[in-house]
């Protein structure tokens, strides 16, 4: 009996999962309010709480937000195994139709009328980048060192060829050292 | 199986990496993928309007598309695996072993505070990319004013700017939307005689 409802859950994690996946478009934070209505109010797998506390980890962790979110339930839910359903299911979509996308995806291209739409389409992409850096501006706290940081961040971006994983660990290694000081600085004013 | 196990490690390594998002990876797609010469930046842009365009996580379109391209599905199965593992393995451990723990850590707080800012910075360092690449032939700013200019194509200046202006009356107009227009917008002015 157990092994049965066992079962069962692990197929309703991977089917679940695998309707956020197909279903939502652009992915990131477009999918959060169906996370939410599938795992808290459908299914109750998770509560209110847990789902923002795993919006948390999944902002301050690195990946990809559906897989982060995925793998949370799952493991939640069923443990291991459970996670490994949930990945699975919420990845498969995509994984499957771009496949079939990029067999007949070239030559698609190559279509003068397909081509002069992408060369509009690349001004899309544009705006819909710099769009992503709006948002993300109003996540980092307005102080003399984070802006800097983003500025040169941009500059050594822009005009070197270091790797952009150093100038990340740069950064992370700056904010541990930077909010330790404020820290330290507030706790002595408080003493 | 070398080439293989690259494909994975680069992935992995950009999964790893990706703080804030989709968008976060392009600088390193950028990096990593276009510098290894797997995909041109121009197919790289496209593939963002395509990735807006179909379901799923950009993250896992990118790295199926770039596998499937440079070694067919088995390619693409090493390619999303590495991209997703990262993910799955740190939130495997948060949520089995410190859960509680990780949520008020200020070292982790702190090393996101400078993060963001950084990301910020390299995101808008891609868009800079992106734009070069849509209105200037893909001239970069280090090789100077000439090249910009040389390169430069204004039916696509005009193309944005049109954008800009729906995206200023139209706010929460959808991605999909937008690229539908940007297309129509790019055929047409292919019809136009200049």
């Amino acid at each position: 009996m157990k092994n049965a409802s066992s079962t069962n859950k692990y197929w309703e994690l991977f089917s679940t999962f695998f309707k956020i996946g197909a279903f939502t478009f652009g992915g990131g934070y477009a999918m959060i309010p169906l996370i939410q209505r599938e795992t808290v109010e459908n299914h109750e797998w998770i509560s209110e709480e847990d789902m923002m506390n795993m919006v948390a980890i999944a902002e301050s962790t690195p990946g990809v937000l559906a897989v982060n979110s995925a793998t949370f339930v799952g493991c939640r839910v069923a443990g291991f195994w459970g996670a490994v359903c949930a990945t699975f299911g919420v990845v498969l979509p995509s994984f499957v139709l771009i496949c079939i996308l990029s067999l007949f995806y070239l030559s698609f291209l190559q279509n003068k009328w397909v081509a002069a739409a992408f060369s509009g389409i690349r001004c899309a992409v544009v705006l819909l980048m710099a769009n992503a850096v709006v948002k993300l501006s109003k996540q980092v706290e307005f102080s003399f060192i984070y802006i800097l940081l983003a500025v040169l961040a941009f500059v050594l971006a822009v005009f070197t060829n270091i790797d952009t994983i150093l100038i990340l660990i740069a950064a992370g290694v700056i904010g541990v050292f930077y909010a330790t000081w404020k820290k330290n600085s507030t706790d002595r004013k408080e003493a | 199986m070398a080439a293989f196990l690259e494909m994975f490690w680069v992935f992995f390594k950009i999964g790893l990496f990706t703080i804030g998002g989709g968008y976060a990876m392009i600088p390193m797609i950028t990096d990593q993928v276009v510098g290894k010469g797997w995909l041109s930046l121009p197919q790289l842009i496209d593939f963002i309007a395509v990735s807006e365009s179909t379901p799923g996580p950009f993250a896992v379109n990118i790295a199926t598309f770039v596998g499937m391209e440079q070694a067919g599905v088995l390619g693409a199965i090493f390619t999303t695996l590495g991209v997703i593992l990262p993910s799955f393995i740190i939130i495997y451990l948060i949520s089995t072993l410190f859960y509680d723990r990780f949520i008020g850590n200020h070292i982790v707080q702190g090393a996101l505070s400078g993060i963001r800012p950084a990301v910020l910075g390299l995101i808008a360092s891609a868009a800079l990319t992106v734009l070069l690449s849509a209105v200037f032939g893909g001239a970069e700013i280090t090789q100077g004013v000439g090249a910009l200019i040389e390169g430069f194509r204004l039916p696509s200046l005009i193309i944005l700017l049109i954008l800009i202006v729906i995206k200023r009356f139209k706010k929460k107009i959808h991605p999909i939307l937008l690229i539908s227009v940007a297309a129509a917008l790019g055929i047409l002015f292919s019809l136009l005689p200049f």
